[in-house]
């Protein structure tokens, strides 16, 4: 999944017309003040932290300025900040909006009704998660005929919305749904949505898009998040390659096994330090790629379990045998294998011609990875 | 028909000419499904291990009378892929293909439900039922005939389980890898009803994960509307928490989703949960005891 920053949402709704504030995104202090002196911010504005994490209000990451000089002071004291282990490369400035009352607006999924679900509440500018459900209003949009009018009116009766806000709000979730389906969000979740004079603004915007839709939205490509490096290359490669605290290496094919190994691991005491789901391949040169990545992240012993079914076992064994022969001897680390499934026999025949014994039962080759990792530490 | 597939299930393959396709079709036709037909556009005319290929999936089902297709059709193309299966009349989807985006899933969904098609996936293993037939890619070698249901979100978590029944020297009715992807064509509460009426299953293991909230609604259901036993595991108790939620999805789930949340649910609800993989096969063998068959 994608988090696009409030700066990039917003570039987002302006595309689609949902109302924003006048504003703009710089990453250096004279950019700021420039912006305001040019007349692109309006005065009072808004300086806000480009962050992904959630209460920049609290954390002293959105600040106010009156004059340009304040708007660079305040860009200067934002830039090169770390919020909640995030740095900040960007500030949003925009015009202070005068504010008369808050409120919510989201699309989602819902996996269970396998729909859309539109969600509102007159309760907004506050964690939503703090609002109890019968203040929330929710709708679900079928893909066809998609959000129908009455489903509109329905939302604008519970913010309180008439006349001209009515008709604003109307085309907001209109214009609002367009982009949660072209785009392929996941979320498009708009808090506050504000009452400001006689119109309605936007004044935040958290927008997630679909990896899966990658193939059809390259531009989102480009934006990562709060991957690791290591966790870049992997995705590059595209392995699912997750880094935690412990160390123990897993390799594992398929997200249920892998969890599933993680649960018995931490049940005989282990800290799985990497876990890398291979998925279903059968190119013994990604095994090979996989197995050099997770060496990399400097394991203390490594966990292979595999169950053999678009992965052919003897695959995974070929790739295997293949990264061991490149990895130098300072940087090895003890290796437990268990293969099974497809092709078992061949890949148990290659492991051990390499000196790899594979331990079928799972309960004993864990605890076999756990006493390896605590030797070698 | 026991559950989905039978001895009368003809399989149209979707994408036969690709690599995936070719070696699946010959898996499914080892484990003794009958593989009438394959379909690749532009590639109509010619035949992959004897089975004819063409260039509709219409076409194929006038000229072999396939009745569930079985999609390797590469993402970009499974919306449109499926949407063409339903349209040639197909009662039953496997879709295998994984990384559809979900607004394609939801659209593939209402359309096969407004016209009476089941959609197993997608990023599925699909279903099989040993002794008569299987559509999908789960391993023919985890398999034996025997009385006890399968039906799991995972992969290669089910082969292995599946496996462990094996070795215990019990057999499965039917499996069902439902696939794990936010929008299921087939979750646990359309999968439950299918096996209560299952002559064959005096028995389900229920696999599970973390995330949404299926293996809730699935308790609900196995609470008052189920009388087989039930063993269940939720794979990733251990995982760290879910990067997945955004704020809105926390609002639907309402704290649940977790581990903790749906075995606690399956335990109010009777069945027995299995605290690793392994226990699954465990627990199944001493039901099967208890209940002196095998």
């Amino acid at each position: 999944m994608v988090k696009l920053t409030e700066g990039r949402g917003k570039e987002l709704f302006r595309k689609y017309g949902v109302p924003v504030p006048s504003g703009t995104v710089v990453s250096t202090a004279p950019d700021a003040e420039q912006a305001v002196r040019s007349g692109k911010v309006p005065l009072p504005c808004v300086v806000k932290a480009q962050v992904l994490a959630g209460g920049r209000g609290k954390g002293g990451a959105v600040r106010f300025a009156t004059t340009p000089e304040e708007a660079r002071a305040a860009a200067a004291a934002i830039l090169g900040a770390t919020f909640q282990g995030e740095t900040v490369r960007e500030v949003l400035l925009e015009e202070k909006a005068t504010i008369v009352r808050e409120l919510y607006v989201s699309f989602a999924l819902d996996r269970g009704a396998r729909l859309p679900v539109l969600m509102v509440s007159a309760r907004g500018g506050v964690e939503v998660e703090s609002v109890g459900d019968v203040d929330i209003d929710r709708q679900p949009v079928e893909p066809f005929p998609g959000l129908a009018a009455f489903q509109r009116r329905r939302a604008a009766r519970v913010l309180g919305l008439s006349g001209a806000l009515g008709a604003d709000l109307d085309r907001l979730l209109g214009n609002l749904y367009r982009l949660f389906d072209r785009e392929d969000a996941e979320l498009v979740e708009v808090n506050p949505l504000a009452v400001v004079g006689e119109h309605l603004l936007a004044l935040d915007a958290k927008v997630i898009i679909e990896d899966d839709a990658s193939f059809r939205h390259p531009e989102y490509a480009a934006i990562h998040d709060d991957r690791t490096e290591l966790e870049e290359i992997a995705r590059e490669k595209e392995i699912a390659f997750v880094q935690l605290d412990g160390n123990i290496g897993v390799i594992a094919n398929g997200a249920g096994l892998t969890m599933a190994t993680l649960d018995v691991l931490k049940e005989f005491g282990g800290a799985p330090g990497v876990f890398l789901d291979l998925g279903g391949t059968d190119d013994p040169q990604k095994v090979t790629e996989a197995f050099l990545l997770m060496a990399k992240a400097k394991p203390h012993a490594v966990f292979l379990n595999i169950f053999g079914g678009v992965t052919r076992c003897d695959t995974v064994a070929k790739g295997l045998v293949a990264a061991l022969g490149t990895v130098p001897a300072s940087e090895r680390f003890p290796l437990v294998a268990r293969i099974r499934g497809n092709n078992e026999a061949e890949g148990i025949a290659i492991l051990r011609a390499a000196g790899v014994a594979s331990v079928p039962d799972l309960r004993e080759s864990a605890q076999l990875v756990v006493a390896a990792a605590k030797g070698a530490a | 028909m026991t559950v989905l597939v039978d001895a009368d299930t003809k399989v149209v393959v979707q994408g036969i000419t690709g690599h995936q396709g070719t070696v699946h079709a010959r898996g499914m036709r080892e484990f003794g499904t009958k593989v009438v037909a394959g379909v690749t556009p532009g590639k109509g005319g010619g035949n992959v291990d004897g089975v004819p290929v063409f260039d509709a999936v219409r076409d194929a089902v006038a000229a072999t009378g396939a009745n569930a297709a079985c999609l390797f059709v590469p993402a970009p193309y499974a919306k449109d892929g499926l949407l063409e299966a339903v349209d040639a009349g197909v009662k039953l989807c496997v879709l295998v293909t994984e990384h559809i985006p979900f607004h394609d899933m939801l659209v593939m969904y209402h359309y096969a439900r407004s016209k009476g098609v089941r959609i197993i996936g997608p990023n599925c293993p699909g279903v099989a039922s040993p002794g008569k037939a299987k559509v999908g890619i789960i391993p023919n070698v985890v398999f034996r005939p025997g009385r006890v249901g399968v039906v799991s979100r995972s992969g290669t978590l089910t082969y292995e389980i599946v496996n462990g029944i094996k070795e215990h020297g019990l057999g499965q009715s039917t499996c069902i890898g439902l696939g794990g992807d936010p929008v299921v064509g087939t979750s646990f509460v359309d999968a439950l009803p299918l096996f209560e009426r299952d002559p064959e299953t005096d028995l389900l293991v229920l696999v599970g994960e973390i995330g949404g909230t299926a293996e809730e609604e699935a308790a609900e259901m196995i609470r008052t509307q189920f009388s087989k036993p039930v063993v269940a595991y939720i794979a990733g108790r251990s995982a760290p928490p879910g990067k997945r939620m955004g704020h809105a999805g926390a609002i639907i789930s309402r704290g649940r989703g977790t581990a903790a949340s749906k075995v606690e649910a399956l335990e109010r609800a009777g069945a027995r949960v299995a605290r690793f993989p392994y226990e699954v096969s465990e627990i199944v063998a001493e039901l099967a005891a208890k209940a002196g068959r095998r």
